[in-house]
């Protein structure tokens, strides 16, 4: 059976994919890679359906023996690739000899890389999903030097894929929320957030990222209020009597009870999740 | 659902805000009955119903569906039942019985004779906020929360009543504990308890 032998895992490397959306009635997060758009390209390029399982790298650092010849790709944060000790591209499919070393470096811009394996990392799946959720414990552990992951059976194609264009984070990170659903907690909510430029902090993770910047004010009627627990969605800005705000990413709680005061799009949140500490961010609305 | 407050919440999803947790109910059992195909989670909660769709679904249908939700006319309680043996010797028995102002025996028997809802899960997978508390055991969290709280560990806070589900970090009162296993992703039902499923706990 093929598999990659973990030589080094370096400061965190996850198993990914999808994740395990529908189940937060029973209070499981949705989960899945941070980078969806950087996931899936991996997948393309190595010929694998969508939703195969591979890796999440927090800040690359990641070397590996494949065990069996197999087709991968390194996607997301752009980083340095080595094949055999010879350089290899990124954001490319990556032909990997049996018994050959692939080594990932450090990024040289944004934060999380992603590992495609032809085949898809093949460890046991929970509800549906083999993603590491870091706030639940669900899926495998994180990855760790000497581990074995085993990967499927290839699909033996590869498609022909041009050149893709790597995209370095741009800084500040601008972000489109729609206010709500608890906008009506604070003074001026619309100024509150989209006024200053927020700093990303050391402190964030796959559960949220704390933002460093003036504390929202509350409305004299709301300031000792407590708010009864209530569903949040990914992307949700809450914001915590004790400080500035914090935006849920896909490992969030499934419920809350600090006041949320817009949600980020969807679609912006790739762009966070890349985004080092001491990054600045922008709020923007959308209409 | 006429009074329901409609809240936004992204581009996705919609915040149901009700007086009470029998509304919540009616709004979970409509969005249901409905069979919305683009619906991707339903959340309910203490005083809300979240309801996200799909990408580029709208959310008119689910706007329609909960307006027309009336708990008059929602059937009771139709979850499983369960039955969870309890070893009651938890840490802040005393703690509850002096706060309660009665003795232990009879924290014991309130605690096990009361019939609980599971109003909604969340904190961890598998941990339901189970409401039917009797009146002299609604008591605040503790001042300060536990880092761990061993698995099976039955707690108290506020109007509800818990258990956990794995090892975490906590603030409930203990009550006592229980082997029933809570949450296993490999199980086909991962999660024992769902919105709506009833609770007895039984004296071991």
């Amino acid at each position: 059976m093929s598999a990659l032998e973990v030589l080094r895992a370096g400061p965190q490397a996850l198993v990914t994919d999808r994740g395990r959306p529908g189940h937060a009635h029973l209070g499981v997060p949705p989960s899945g890679a941070l980078d969806g758009p950087a996931y899936e390209l991996g997948n393309r390029l190595v010929g694998n359906p969508g939703g195969a399982a591979g890796l999440e790298l927090l800040g690359g650092g990641l070397r590996v023996r494949a065990r069996g010849a197999r087709v991968v790709a390194v996607t997301g944060a752009p980083a340095p690739v080595r094949v055999a000790g010879r350089a290899a591209a990124s954001h490319t499919a990556v032909y990997l000899p049996d018994g050959a070393e692939l080594e990932i470096g450090r990024p040289v811009g944004g934060l999380r890389v992603y590992l495609a394996v032809d085949g898809g990392v093949d460890v046991e799946p929970a509800l549906g999903s083999r993603s590491t959720d870091l706030l639940s414990g669900l899926g495998p552990a994180p990855v760790a030097d000497g581990d074995e992951l085993p990967v499927g059976p290839g699909s033996g194609t590869v498609p022909e894929t041009g050149p893709v264009p790597v995209s370095l984070p741009v800084a500040p990170v601008r972000l489109r929320v729609r206010f709500g659903p608890r906008a009506d907690w604070f003074t001026d909510a619309r100024r509150a957030l989209l006024d200053p430029t927020w700093t990303v902090t050391p402190d964030g993770n796959r559960i949220g990222i704390r933002l460093d910047g003036p504390s929202p004010e509350r409305l004299p009627d709301a300031r000792d209020r407590e708010l009864p627990s209530e569903g949040m969605v990914t992307g949700s800005v809450q914001v915590p009597p004790d400080g500035p705000p914090v935006v849920f990413l896909a490992d969030h709680p499934t419920t809350g009870g600090y006041p949320v005061i817009a949600v980020v799009e969807p679609a912006d949140l790739p762009l966070l999740a890349q985004a080092p500490p001491g990054t600045p961010v922008r709020f923007t609305a959308t209409a | 659902m006429a009074d329901a407050a409609v809240r936004p919440c992204g581009s996705r999803a919609l915040l149901f805000e009700v007086p009470n947790a029998a509304e919540v109910a009616a709004i979970v059992a409509a969005v249901r009955a409905a069979g919305l195909s683009e619906v991707t989670e339903l959340v309910p909660a203490a005083r809300t119903v979240l309801v996200e769709v799909a990408p580029g679904a709208s959310t008119e249908r689910v706007r329609e569906v909960v307006r027309d939700a009336d708990p008059a006319t929602t059937p009771p309680g139709t979850g499983t039942v369960h039955t969870i043996p309890v070893v009651y010797d938890g840490a802040d028995l005393r703690l509850i019985a002096e706060t309660a102002g009665i003795d232990v025996d009879e924290v014991v028997a309130l605690h096990s004779g009361a019939e609980y809802t599971v109003d909604f899960c969340g904190f961890a997978p598998g941990f339901g906020y189970l409401s039917g508390l009797p009146e002299p055991l609604r008591q605040p969290r503790l001042e300060s929360s536990r880092t761990a709280v061993p698995a099976g560990s039955v707690g108290i806070a506020d109007v509800y009543s818990c258990v956990y589900p794995r090892r975490s970090p906590g603030g409930w009162r203990l009550i006592g504990r229980t082997d029933t296993v809570l949450f296993d992703p490999s199980a086909e039902r991962p999660a024992l308890l769902t919105p709506g499923d009833r609770v007895r706990f039984e004296a071991r």
